[in-house]
């Protein structure tokens, strides 16, 4: 069991995924997102190959109305 | 020859940027934004709501980025290291985009901008490739700097954020505007349409408003009256005002000709 933390929540996943299996499971497939990992931005044509790790923090993100 | 606005080499024919902030709903947005006129049009980065408003429509699917020039900000960023981190997460949303608005804030209650994080923050965001739109106060000092550094745009505010307060030192815009060779932009606290025009009057390059559009009691209507403020005042700037004359009348009609005045 690994316990990760994705917009300041805390997530537990039995087995450490793959970004693009993080993103299925956030049900955010095909949507304009972007990802920090630990502070470094995962790009997107990695996500099939960086796997997180036990307490990693993540940041998920979109744009949304603002001036 | 057209007049247009040209910020890191790219050409665009509408002086007034809009923000996408608190509207009613996606459909105001779009509507506003088409009345504007604008191409270019901020945006906010923030966390994703996991598990929640799925199958909603996505703002970027309402104003997608074919049709718009996107300028994310860093709204919300009180220090150098947050802004950076929040436009590189920006870049990665945008495939690529380089051409963001870097602001850093003083406190929550002002939202005065912090010019020693925001110097920091445009140094590293201009050496790592980004073309920065920089909102700053109107302190002529720092405007250069922040020039200097190679700022694409430098954008002093008019008057807080969302106070609506239109321009409040006119002076010290005009003292940036004489010194600046980068475009120079408003940035916060127009009110109404003659604070957009006043800004073009005085030489900015652009306006960038958000409040005064989406919070007008209808803000359709607002926004060509903004568009038509800023168009209004560019042609004033460019055809050249009269010169004041304090105290002293100048007739419009002919002094000659006129009928004799009856004895009383």
């Amino acid at each position: 069991m690994i316990a990760i933390t994705v917009n300041g929540e805390s997530r537990q996943y039995p087995a450490a995924p793959t970004i693009a299996q993080l993103v299925e499971s956030l049900d955010l497939v095909g949507k304009r997102i972007a990802i920090e990992r630990n502070g470094e931005i995962v790009p997107r044509s990695r996500y099939p190959e960086v796997t997180v790790s036990d307490g990693d923090a993540l940041e998920v993100v979109v744009a949304v109305g603002g001036g | 020859m057209a007049d247009t606005l040209t910020i890191a080499g790219k050409t665009y024919n509408s002086r007034l940027l809009v923000g996408t902030g608190k509207y009613k709903d996606f459909a105001e947005t779009r509507a506003a934004i088409d009345a504007s006129g604008a191409e270019i049009i901020t945006v906010a980065i923030r966390r994703t709501n996991i598990g929640q408003n799925k199958g909603e429509p996505s703002l970027l699917e309402v104003l997608p980025p074919s049709r718009f020039t996107i300028l994310p900000n860093t709204a919300g960023c009180y220090t150098a290291d947050d802004a950076v981190r929040t436009l590189r997460l920006a870049r990665e949303l945008l495939d690529g985009h380089a051409l963001v608005k870097l602001e850093v804030l003083g406190d929550a209650d002002s939202l005065y901008p912090n010019m020693a994080e925001t110097l920091v923050a445009a140094k590293t965001l201009v050496a790592e490739g980004f073309q920065v739109m920089v909102y700053c106060s109107d302190d002529p000092i720092a405007a250069k700097a922040l020039e200097d550094i190679g700022c694409v745009a430098v954008m002093p505010l008019a008057s807080l954020i969302g106070s609506g307060m239109g321009i409040l030192n006119p002076w010290n815009l005009q003292i940036i505007l004489d010194r600046l060779k980068v475009p120079v932009l408003v940035d916060a606290g127009i009110g109404t349409a003659s604070d957009a025009a006043i800004a073009m009057e005085l030489g900015c390059d652009g306006v960038l408003m958000n409040t005064a559009i989406a919070k007008a009691r209808d803000p359709v209507m607002m926004a060509g009256a903004m568009k038509k403020a800023v168009e209004a005042g560019r042609e004033a700037f460019l055809a050249g005002r009269m010169a004041k004359k304090i105290y002293q009348a100048q007739a419009s009609s002919p002094s000659e000709g006129i009928i004799a005045s009856r004895k009383s």
